[in-house]
């Protein structure tokens, strides 16, 4: 079982490497929009990545509702 | 199962994609050949992503590309593309092409085809390609006048793609329309002129009459959404969220589809299919088997699967596309299922270029390509074999090599489904042009030398396992002692029980060899019989020593001889006596033991062949492999 620090760098890779940025820090309070390029088309891309990395499939409500870094993990964390 | 949006036939993307990715930029030089080699392999969204702006990168620095052609293509679509957009790179270079994209604004179709100053058309495209689904024209569930809503739909097409065709010089290609998944009323959906499958069909007929009349060329989404499964290609919470036309998952295998049409129009549509014989054209090996035992034809399912392997190569050949026999056999022997075997749909007339002989497939692959006067990017190679598969793609990166599944049943499908052979017109010429090049060719000279093969040996990751007899392994070994005829140095056949005894015999050197590489476990492929020698006391004398055909080239056979003198010395010996027997089917290890650097002693009149090692001038070779050991 991975714990929430494991799913949060996972996380944190999968954004890395879609906005390009080796350098970016992910916390559970982080938001998308506080985030250099995390716009809504990085979004797209982002959520598809994350799905792709743990193999897991998100409800529409489940990403309308996300409010942070932290809520994604906590919704990762849900389906595994 | 065969999941076509999984793309079985690609390789596995290696663990340092990222790196050797990275690593391109700083090449000296091609990066072309590097990209089209990294775009072999089955990609993720991150990956491919990766990719595309890798190259992108490469593009603006006027970095050249090839031997990837330049292609710059426009695309104008209903949905959100960008899934599509980012798989699109590696799918083009995995088709020949570096592609130079301009992605229209979402939902943006009208407005950009109607204004020849867009943003998208400033590249000078090459290739317009226009996108949308049932959505944007709304073909929706049920229609109370199914005429009229078509009419309308495809003149809402026609407006778009004529004015697209006022800007010249670029070749127009437009989608079709999947059905999706679901219905109306059920059965009769398929009767009832106002169903949504009914009406998608009636605009994808209007749709090709209209790209007919206007020279366009369509990208049949329609029938790869069907392959796929339309429940599977459509995905209901992607649109929601993000306007997605199509799931995810799908995206690489969409942009195959459009970039092996771009493929198409710069002429890299692969021309020729190069089959493999033993267990790709047929079951078992015909030097081993005989032809009385390999399997093909009707009444047998494995038979049958490779019957239709060969129906399918014979389609392929009525359709246009050119075909050789590569294999490592004798000629004479692969020659023999072609001209002698009832049930064989593939005969030697159909065969362009027949290369059957034991030097490496790469270089009988240049030397097919070399006698059709055809280049090697126009080459399929079809082949059962994993190891022989690697070392193609490592020699010869620019043949295509599908990968294929254990059961050859769904061989005919990966091979259609990966998109090699593309059209982008067919006439009924196109299958006589065919028989010019079987006309034409000349059996291929072979460079002798063969390639240095140790780095792609090495990558196999080859464990060898030799440890004694045991009751385990007594009903394979039998199997083999029995059953391989060709690399079978005496021939000498011992039933199960037989094989028993042998075990119980104090004094008796035996060995069971068993090989694995990354790709797949072989199991035993190897049995060596050495008893102490009648006359010298400090001898062993080599009863039985054989392998299996399958792991030819591999140099098991040198590890082999390595893994005998250690256990002769362990047993105090000090030479080694073996012979040669010769039989109808075992000409290919007439001088294995010359090669493996035995002394050759004496040859009798019968064609025997009796050879000595001294044990302690012998040293062993630098072998590609990883030995477990085992106790004795």
């Amino acid at each position: 079982m991975l714990t929430d620090e494991e799913i949060l760098s996972r996380i944190t890779n999968v954004v890395r490497d879609q906005l390009d940025d080796d350098e970016l820090t992910l916390t559970p309070t982080t938001e998308a929009n506080s985030v250099d390029g995390w716009d809504s088309l990085a979004h797209v891309r982002i959520m598809i990545a994350v799905e792709e990395e743990f193999g897991v499939r998100f409800q529409t409500s489940e990403i309308t509702s996300l409010k942070n870094v932290g809520g994604l993990v906590a919704l990762v964390r849900s389906k595994l | 199962m065969f999941v076509p949006w999984h793309m079985p036939w690609l390789p596995n993307a290696p663990e340092d994609f990222r790196a050797r990715l990275k690593a391109v930029p700083s090449l000296a030089e091609g990066h072309g050949a590097a990209l089209a080699q990294l775009a072999l392999h089955r990609l993720n969204s991150t990956q491919a992503r990766a990719f595309a702006k890798t190259m992108r990168g490469l593009t603006a620095g006027d970095i050249s590309l090839a031997p990837l052609a330049p292609f710059r293509l426009a695309v104008l679509s209903s949905a959100t593309f960008d899934t599509i957009e980012d798989a699109l790179a590696a799918a083009g270079a995995r088709h020949g092409v570096a592609l130079d994209l301009a992605v229209a604004e979402y939902d943006q179709i009208i407005q950009t085809a109607f204004n020849p100053g867009a943003e998208v058309f400033a590249i000078r495209p090459d290739a317009v390609f226009v996108h949308f689904d049932h959505r944007w024209l709304a073909l929706d569930r049920f229609s109370a006048d199914p005429a009229g809503t078509v009419d309308a739909a495809l003149d809402h097409i026609a407006m778009v793609l004529r004015a697209l065709a006022e800007a010249p010089g670029a070749q127009i290609i437009v989608s079709n329309i999947a059905t999706p998944p679901g219905g109306l009323f059920g059965s009769i959906d398929c009767a009832v002129a106002g169903t949504q499958r009914a009406q998608i069909a009636a605009f994808n007929r209007g749709l090709r009459d209209l790209a007919l009349e206007m020279g366009a060329l369509i990208a049949d989404v329609a029938g790869l959404a069907e392959q796929v499964g339309t429940a599977t290609w459509f995905d209901p919470v992607m649109w929601n969220l993000y306007k997605l036309p199509i799931a995810p998952d799908c995206a690489p295998l969409f942009a195959d589809m459009v970039a092996r049409m771009v493929g198409a129009l710069r002429g890299k549509a692969r021309k020729c299919l190069v089959l493999d014989c033993d267990n790709t054209l047929w079951g078992g090996v015909i030097g081993d088997d005989g032809i009385e035992n390999i399997l093909i034809g009707a009444g047998n399912p494995e038979g049958e699967s490779f019957l239709t392997v060969q129906q399918l190569a014979l389609d392929l050949k009525e359709r246009g596309i050119i075909l050789a026999v590569c294999s490592k056999n004798f000629d004479e022997t692969a020659r023999q299922p072609f001209r002698e075997h009832a049930d064989m749909l593939l005969r030697e007339s159909d065969i362009a270029v027949f290369q059957a002989n034991w030097t490496d497939k790469p270089s009988n692959l240049e030397a097919i390509a070399a006698t059709l006067e055809i280049g090697l990017d126009a080459l399929v190679f079809l082949d059962d074999n994993s190891a022989e598969r690697a070392q193609v793609r490592a020699a010869l990166p620019m043949v295509a090599v599908p990968e294929l599944p254990a059961d050859p049943a769904y061989y005919p499908l990966y091979l259609t489904s990966a998109g090699y052979f593309e059209a982008l017109a067919y006439s009924i010429e196109d299958g006589a042009r065919v028989d010019s090049y079987i006309a034409n060719a000349q059996r291929a000279e072979v460079k002798q030398q063969s390639r240095d093969l140790g780095d792609y040996l090495r990558a196999l990751d080859m464990t060898l396992t030799a440890q004694p007899f045991d009751a385990q392994g007594r009903a394979r070994i039998s199997q083999l002692i029995n059953k391989s005829n060709q690399f079978n140095l005496t021939t000498r056949r011992y039933s199960e029980a037989g094989v028993r005894a042998v075990e119980a015999e104090a004094d008796t050197l035996t060995l069971q060899v068993r090989l694995k590489d990354k790709f797949s476990d072989f199991g035993m492929i190897g049995v060596v019989i050495a008893r102490p020698h009648a006359d010298d006391p400090d001898a062993l004398d080599v009863d039985t020593w054989l392998m299996s055909c399958r792991v030819l080239g591999r140099r098991v056979e040198e590890a082999m001889l390595e893994a005998v003198v250690e256990r002769a010395r362990e047993a105090g010996k000090s030479r080694l006596y073996a012979r040669y027997l010769p039989t109808a089917k075992n000409g290919m290890v007439r001088t294995l033991f010359d090669t493996l650097g035995l002394e050759l002693t004496s040859e009798e009149a019968d064609g025997e062949r009796r050879y000595r090692l001294d044990l302690t001038g012998y040293t062993a070779p630098d072998l590609p492999f990883s030995r477990e050991q085992t106790a004795l």
